[in-house]
């Protein structure tokens, strides 16, 4: 995965849950990811899903992700071309499932960025740039576990790769 | 070395003395997945090219089930087939909502379950270390029998006191979360415990610990003490009973305190589940739908609370009334009780055993501008199939009451009404 990101910034607030992200209602759909991506943050921003870029940025503020385990909210985010998301905070199995698909998750203060803001997130290094307003914002680095799941694409290409788990219990 | 409960699960099965804080791989002794996550699961540990399961696998149609239409039909067949090549068990539509089934035949004290639903924390009332992820990791769990965890930090939560019906379990939690707010516990665990525990039925453990997540638990989990003991047996496997408990001393990131004796029924009105309030904040609210039912409150004690206060009454003409059992198991014995007569003859329309309208797929999807009392346990924008409906959040007992008046009602008010007219 590349470690240097650089995409234009989508905002949002607290709160985003995955049935903001992809709602039950397409339930049937799961099985067909371009097709289930068309309704990416439907009920979030509606213009979303026809305008988002590839290489765009989410940013949200607390407990984004929260709710169901839906691993497909993680899915149609990438499909529709988003390759990080930055939040104050993430729920839990969001964030696992970010990084099992190759999304990137960052925690930081995201206070003051904008809507269509040009962005630059170093992932070794823990930094974000944002190029439109020229501020920095560090973050820190994956845990390691989640550093070598997402260097290798994700949790299968890891496990294919290594045979299992390559990192083990830090005891 | 003093330890939380889910320190002491996880050093128990992994043979290693851990702390919160430290990153393990811990052996998995029951996985599970349903028609809204299991493909992907199955994709994913098919993908790894393993010989075979290395952990009990379980698989559920639940959340469409009997299914609306064709693509969830396709999908709920390639998990029988899936189950029946590779020996997983497969429970088919009717049998059930996945959390109720595991507590009741598979969840037992010291055990470690991981589910493709985030609702998997419910297992925890029987003293398993129980969390959701996602369908990658339930597939490599499934593939390799182990996952990787970081041992969370715990938030005590000591219960003192007593609550009286109406008030119930969900109450409490729904306060729990009110207190602790929607992020209040990311990524660590929430010990339930206390004299006020003690008190509760698994019934009501289960209630509790299928709601952490909503506070963004990783796991609820309770002691395993008498009570648990005779739950198991009542399944017909006390066998699975090891008392389990944390140490007097263990690390606590926090403890709050619950005081359930003077605890009002709890409401949780539109879009957040910690936008809770005292139901006497908020009666009055008209309603159009009303679901009794899921693995939050579709156990035997809910639908009898219900019952209770509508047995012999109407539900109000403007507000239907769907009540659906959380298995197959509570679906007899409701009807062995004869609460399910007691329930349709009220006016209540009765859904097969499984997740009902809470996922918004089927059987009760709201209409533009329609607000639904639900005692399910997430009340998000669009969470019943429209982002044009209301959902409030509520107990078994409060369902019942504001089913009978057409809106928010205090089932103390009815109960109090009732038992004086009755004498």
């Amino acid at each position: 995965m590349d470690s240097v990101l650089r995409g234009r910034v989508w905002r949002f607030g607290d709160g985003i849950s995955t049935d903001h992200i992809i709602p039950g209602r397409y339930y049937h759909l799961r099985g067909d990811l371009p097709a289930l991506a068309q309704h990416t943050l439907e009920d979030a921003e509606p213009s979303f899903s026809q305008e988002v870029s590839r290489g765009d940025c989410i940013v949200a503020g607390k407990n984004f992700g929260q709710g169901s385990s839906r691993e497909h909210a993680a899915l149609v985010l990438r499909e529709r071309g988003v390759t990080a998301v930055l939040a104050v905070s993430f729920a839990r199995i969001f964030f696992r499932n970010a990084v099992n698909v190759g999304l990137a998750p960052i925690i930081c203060d995201t206070d003051g960025f904008r809507a269509g803001d040009e962005i630059e997130a170093d992932l070794e290094a823990g930094v974000v740039k944002n190029l439109t307003q020229g501020f920095d914002r560090t973050f820190s680095p994956l845990p390691a576990v989640m550093q070598e799941i997402f260097a290798d694409g994700g949790l299968v290409p890891h496990l294919l790769k290594h045979g299992g788990y390559k990192w083990e219990s830090t005891r | 070395m003093v330890q939380t409960l889910v320190e002491k699960i996880i050093s128990q099965r992994t043979g290693l003395q851990v702390r919160a804080g430290e990153f393990v791989l811990a052996p998995v002794d029951v996985v599970l997945a349903h028609e809204g996550t299991g493909v992907l699961a199955i994709e994913q540990f098919e993908d790894l090219g393993k010989p075979g399961l290395s952990a009990r696998t379980l698989l559920f149609c639940d959340h469409a089930a009997p299914s609306p239409r064709k693509e969830l039909s396709n999908v709920q067949q390639r998990l029988r087939e899936f189950a029946g090549h590779w020996g997983a068990d497969f429970y088919g539509p009717g049998c059930g909502v996945c959390h109720q089934i595991v507590a009741e035949q598979w969840a037992k004290p010291g055990s470690i379950v991981v589910g493709a639903d985030s609702h998997t924390c419910t297992a925890g009332a029987l003293s398993a270390f129980a969390t959701g992820m996602g369908s990658t990791d339930v597939g490599a769990a499934m593939a390799l029998g182990q996952i990787w965890l970081m041992v969370p930090e715990t938030v005590r939560v000591e219960l003192r006191g007593e609550f009286r019906s109406p008030v119930s379990a969900k109450d409490v939690i729904l306060q729990i979360i009110g207190l602790l707010k929607a992020d209040g516990a990311i990524y660590k665990a929430l010990e339930f415990g206390g004299p006020g525990l003690a008190q509760m039925t698994v019934e009501e453990r289960l209630t509790l610990c299928n709601m952490a997540v909503e506070a963004g638990a990783k796991a609820g989990i309770c002691a395993a003490d008498e009570t648990t003991r005779l739950f198991l047996s009542e399944q017909g496997r006390e066998v699975d009973f090891s008392p389990l408990s944390p140490d007097r001393d263990a690390t606590y990131e926090d403890v709050i305190h619950v005081d359930l004796g003077g605890l009002s029924p709890q409401v949780a009105l539109p879009s957040t589940v910690d936008n809770v309030r005292s139901v006497e904040q908020a009666a009055g609210l008209s309603l159009d739908q009303i679901f009794i039912g899921t693995c939050t409150n579709g156990r035997l004690s809910d639908l009898r609370a219900a019952a209770e206060i509508l047995k012999g009454h109407q539900v109000h003409t403007s507000v239907r009334l769907l009540v659906g059992p959380a298995s197959r198991r509570v679906y007899l014995d409701a009807l062995n009780e004869g609460l399910l007569e007691t329930l349709v003859k009220a006016g209540a329309i009765l859904l097969p055993p499984g997740c009902g309208p809470c996922v918004g797929v089927h059987m009760g999807v709201l209409s533009d501008g329609e607000r639904c009392l639900s005692t399910q346990n997430r009340n998000f924008l669009g969470r019943m199939g429209n982002p044009q409906g209301e959902i409030v959040l509520a107990s078994p007992a409060t369902a019942a009451a504001s089913a009978l008046r057409g809106e928010l009602t205090d089932p103390r008010r009815y109960l109090n009404e009732r038992g004086r007219s009755h004498g």
